[in-house]
């Protein structure tokens, strides 16, 4: 314990300056985010507007600001999801094993074939479009990729030695499944929600375009970026920008995984 | 062969199921391929017939099982948009999306497997710890971004490639290949850190255990270890974990395809679903559903060849 | 800002690494890479990009053709009367024509000697043929021009001579026989389309590409290129990478955007797009049921702004449902009848009973850019009467459903064009019965004056008639009236003589390369 843990000292001083800025995008911002002609069409990063302006003239800086928000919690409420239902299914049918494995798997891969684009068309059309159904949209469907990775980790673990004594000495499943293997399988689970997150970001911009995430003229990274592909040529800096923003983010929640599986490692 | 035979079932219920799952979704979502052919020009009555035609107005069970049997028989159906038999059109875009898969995969195993090695040697200290900030970074940049930078940087600043202007795998092998390096780093920058790491760790895990000692005491050198032992036991999770990312790779490659604008099948589904075109649609999701399941039977049979223990349907008593 | 430009070097770097190592596969395609073509070694050819893949049939007897395949077939097909780029009409595959004096009897004299692509000689049959097929349902239900009833009788008394009799008097009846005259006997024109326009169909490759080549026996000047290569690009953007890289040389329908983008090798011709975008009101549902809240809207829409933000500038404003290139039919004073006033618009709200505003969503395809921006400068716009706007982007498909076949929506942003530049054919779909009245406006003075207008032979009265119907539609607000867009046409420098038409038409026969 005497080393320290830069992993985590590292993470959490980007998460907290993220989550300062997107704070300070709900309260205020040099510009309204959403004001058409705040400065010329696409100037160049300048003290007035320190990441450029869009095609519309808005200011980038204070829509990075406002669509940071608003990325983050779609990207973490559908990690949220897909992680907790996808590590219960996969622990369940990977621990348990039999048909209900099987049944569940197959559903699983069924699911993970299944175009992300049709189950958010299908919650359009039975739920409406809007901007929080984006994230059950999502949700489900990161759903099977947790649930596999879960899965295979539970499934060779389960008959390791210290989770046959622990079953010997009459632990419940239950507490097999929670106290015994789940923190083992923290190697695998981590990366996978680190990766989880990153196409959360891009998935909620694909969403829009059918009616459901984000809409026009609010903002969120995901949007921004693919509104920035179109730009490239012009407005280089848009790009980089909101890409850069979305890369620190996860980069951030990286750390603090990697940071907590370090923790972990030292004390056992 | 009872173990083939076994997958072999797996596979067609998926299918099925996954095929069930999309006719069903048509039904829920609004507009039909009628809606979108005739536009803005049809008349009520026109839509209507073109509905007739395309048989959309009969019973939903009707026209699932009616496409079942088509599918068994090998029959995927007639795209309506474009009136060619599905298998017709669709055999060229396979093609172009299994080579971007393939370029993709083969990025991942020639750099994850020597670089995760090499890094490997340096399991604590800044260096290790400057290595996971590497792979923290690579794993947190999209594709999509990758991509987008990749085609500022190589196409608009450099002009090393034509963006936009695809070749085609028939016309011009290579350049096509190597048009398709660009989206297939795109895809494989993330899932390289993945791997890397995954090896990493097992490696080093494997140097930590009880016999690496015993090992070194009989007089072998680190490269020997590396070699004769703990090589052999950490990839094996890594070869898993591969077989595994073929499925993952093919999700990618749906959204890279659209940025580099690839004839591949991702962009084919989306516009297939865009047009309602749900003969292609349904071909589409069963092509990828049978790719899912043989990359997790891959990686079944791997972890089963290794370790007897996970047979599945075994279970925990 | 350190971390953004470490990120960009390391992956940059990274990459460069993975590039070098596959050095030799790059290299290769380098050499043979089209880079900016010297002018000396140009083959008389032209790659053109357009942004939607043709329809399935290209049958142009069977209904269904979307405006970017009659764009494209426009250089196959030609009718009797053939369309030139001013909006009038000219003989085609007929030689000449003769109207009798009542108006009734057209009696046509067909080209001696003109072939179709295939060889064969164009016959009397073969356009009876024609033009019967385009008046009668096809298997989709539907007629290719409806309007065509009219004829009551199609005569053919030898080989060379078709007579029309029709029912009663319409001096746009030969607007109607630009219909594609194509060979009786020949079955495979759903593939392989035989016509015989200036470009012959040689293949296409579904999402990929249209071949067309030049015919050498057009009756005609005819092409000057010798092929014509389509390619598919449905991405704005790659059109751009593609025009900049010398995949395509020309591209009509660039969005302002990417036009901005390219480099000096390309001129942009501007033309006037055939339609008018507005912010379509549905007339049928609260509050836009109420003519002073329509034209509140009117008035608070600052639409040199849409124009300069929204569109670079590119455009010309509209007041009406007519778009400038119809001449004689378009009334420009129309322009001035809603000048953008906030002041007027908050008063007519008040009036409305609206004063506090309210809220509406406006429904757009969010496959059309354009619209989904210009919908973004309207809610900034709307902000300031108290208006609070909802952007809806939707897909393609479910827009043309509900908002437009089911007319369940507020507001949408959508550009109506017509088939024929008349001012019938843009002002028809608002009488109040009609099928695609998509805004359900029921305005009996309106139905009447286009009743009127359709039924009157003398030439002058009807123009009257039909800029009385497009006042109509502006005093009552019907719409928020935008704009025709610009048509942006980008062209290879060197590539001369562009044309632009009054419809969806895309002229390659006029193209050359200039030495």
């Amino acid at each position: 314990m005497k080393k320290r843990n830069w992993y985590l000292t590292l993470g959490f001083i980007l998460t907290g300056i993220i989550a300062s800025f997107i704070v300070m995008g709900f309260i205020w911002t040099p510009y309204d985010p959403n004001a058409i002609m705040a400065g010329p069409k696409f100037s160049p990063p300048s003290f007035e507007h320190i990441m450029g302006t869009d095609n519309f003239g808005r200011d980038i800086f204070s829509r990075v600001l406002q669509g940071a928000g608003s990325t983050a919690l779609i990207a973490l409420c559908t990690v949220l999801i897909g992680a907790l239902i996808g590590i219960a299914v996969g622990a369940l049918t990977g621990y348990f094993g039999g048909i209900v494995d099987e049944a569940l798997m197959r559903f699983n891969d069924a699911l993970t074939a299944f175009p992300s684009i049709l189950v958010a068309l299908v919650i359009v059309g039975v739920m409406g479009g809007g901007k929080y159904n984006v994230i059950l949209a999502l949700g489900i469907v990161f759903i099977p990729s947790f649930a596999r990775v879960t899965r295979t980790a539970f499934a060779s673990l389960r008959d390791v030695n210290y989770v046959k004594s622990v079953r010997l000495m009459g632990a419940k499943p239950a507490r097999i499944i929670c106290l015994h293997i789940l923190p083992n399988t923290i190697s695998v689970l981590l990366p996978a929600i680190t990766i989880g997150f990153n196409n959360a970001v891009l998935a909620e911009a694909s969403m829009s375009y059918l009616g459901i995430g984000i809409k026009p003229p609010d903002a969120s990274l995901g949007y921004m970026l693919s509104e920035a592909q179109g730009m490239l040529s012009i407005a280089p800096w848009y790009a980089i920008w909101t890409g850069g923003v979305i890369v620190i983010m996860i980069f951030a929640v990286g750390l603090i995984g990697e940071g907590l599986q370090h923790c972990g490692r030292e004390s056992m | 062969m009872k173990y083939a035979a076994k997958k072999i079932l797996m596979l067609l219920i998926t299918m099925v199921i996954v095929s069930f799952l999309a006719f069903a979704a048509f039904e829920l979502i609004s507009g039909s391929a009628a809606d979108t052919m005739l536009g803005t020009d049809g008349t009520p009555e026109q839509i209507a017939a073109l509905e007739e035609k395309l048989g959309l107005n009969r019973p939903f069970f009707v026209r699932y099982f009616e496409w079942l049997g088509g599918f068994f028989t090998g029959d995927l159906g007639v795209s309506f948009r474009y009136r060619q038999p599905v298998a017709e059109l669709l055999a060229p875009k396979i093609l172009v999306t299994l080579c971007l898969s393939t370029l993709s995969f083969l990025l991942i195993l020639c750099f994850s497997i020597p670089v995760g090695l090499l890094s490997a040697r340096d399991s604590s200290g800044v260096k290790d710890g400057i290595w996971n900030g590497i792979i923290q970074l690579m794993m947190a940049v999209p594709p999509f971004f990758t991509g987008v930078l990749l085609t500022w940087v190589f196409s608009i600043v450099l002009h090393f490639y034509n963006h936009g202007q695809f070749p085609g795998l028939q016309n011009d092998f290579w350049g096509s290949v190597s048009y398709l390096i660009y989206p297939a780093v795109a895809i494989a920058v993330p899932r390289i850190a993945m791997t890397m790491r995954m090896f990493r760790s097992r490696i080093q895990n494997e140097m930590r255990s009880g016999y690496v000692p015993t090992a070194f005491s009989r007089g072998n050198d680190r490269k020997q270890v590396l070699r004769r032992h703990v090589l052999k036991n950490s990839l094996v999770p890594v070869v898993t974990f591969l077989a595994q990312t073929m499925a993952e790779i093919l999700a990618a490659s749906v959204v890279v395809e659209q940025v580099f604008a690839i004839p591949g099948l991702g962009r084919m589904l989306v516009s297939s679903i865009g047009d309602r075109d749900f003969p292609v649609v349904q071909a589409l999701v069963v092509i990828i559903a049978f790719w899912v399941v043989l990359s997790g039977t891959l990686a079944d049979i791997i972890n089963q060849r290794i370790d007897p223990r996970l047979r599945l349907g075994g279970g925990a008593k | 800002m350190k971390k953004r430009i470490t990120v960009a070097v390391l992956i940059l770097t990274m990459l460069m690494g993975l590039l070098t190592g596959c050095g030799t596969k790059t290299e290769a395609t380098e050499s043979d890479a089209p880079a900016p073509v010297p002018a000396e070694k140009r083959a008389n050819e032209i790659s053109v990009g357009i942004a939607n893949d043709l329809t399935e049939s290209l049958n142009p007897l069977k209904s269904g053709y979307t405006a970017g395949t009659r764009e494209v077939m426009f250089n196959v097909f030609e009718g009797l009367m053939k369309l030139s780029s001013d909006g009038s009409l000219y003989p085609a595959v007929a030689e000449k024509y003769e109207v009798s004096e009542d108006g009734l009897v057209y009696t046509f004299t067909i080209r001696d000697g003109i072939k179709y692509h295939n060889g064969e000689t164009v016959t009397a049959q073969d356009v009876a043929y024609s033009v019967e097929q385009c008046m009668t349902p096809d298997e989709s239900g539907a007629m290719v021009e409806p309007a065509l009833t009219m004829i009551e009788k199609i005569e053919t008394p030898d080989e060379r001579t078709v007579v029309f009799t029709i029912a009663h008097p319409d001096g746009e009846f030969l607007n109607y026989l630009t219909v594609a005259v194509v060979p009786e006997d020949y079955t495979e024109q759903d593939t392989k389309p035989v016509g015989t326009g200036p470009f012959k169909f040689v293949s296409r490759s579904a999402q990929d590409s249209v071949v067309l080549e030049k015919f050498d026996q057009y009756w005609g000047e005819g092409a000057k290129l010798d092929k014509v290569t389509f390619k598919i690009i449905e991405n704005a953007d790659s059109m751009v990478l593609s025009l900049q890289s010398g995949a395509i040389d020309f591209c009509n329908h660039l969005p302002t955007i990417q036009a901005a983008q390219l480099s000096d090798d390309f001129n942009i011709a501007e033309g006037s797009m055939a339609l008018v975008q507005a912010l379509y009101l549905n007339n049928k549902v609260a509050p836009f049921d109420n003519e002073l809240v329509r034209q509140a809207l009117c008035y608070a829409t600052d639409r040199k702004q849409i124009i300069d933000v929204a569109f670079d500038g590119y455009g010309s404003v509209v007041g009406s449902s007519v778009y400038p290139t119809l001449g004689k039919w378009y009334d420009e004073s129309l322009n001035e009848l809603y000048p953008y006033d906030v002041e007027k618009a908050k008063e007519l709200l008040a009036q409305a009973g609206y004063g506090d505003g309210f809220n509406m969503t406006i429904t757009v395809p969010s496959n059309y850019q354009q619209h989904v921006d210009t919908a973004q400068v309207l809610a900034n716009q709307y902000k300031e009467i108290g208006v609070n706007v909802e952007i809806q982007p939707v897909e393609w498909a479910t827009w043309v459903s509900e908002a437009y076949n089911g007319r369940n929506f507020q507001t949408t942003i959508t550009g109506v064009d017509a088939h024929y530049p008349t001012a019938r054919a843009m002002m028809e779909r608002f009488i109040s019965d009609q099928s695609n009245n998509f805004i359900n406006y029921d305005n009996k003075d309106f139905d009447s004056l286009m009743a009127e207008a359709i039924g009157t032979s003398d030439e002058a009265q009807r123009t009257e008639f039909y800029i009385e119907a497009q006042r109509n539609l502006a005093q009552h607000a019907a719409n928020v009236y935008i704009q025709a867009p610009a048509d942006l046409v980008a062209v290879r420098k060197g590539l001369e003589g562009v044309n632009f038409y009054p419809i969806y038409a895309l002229d390659l026969a006029s193209l050359y390369w200039a030495e």
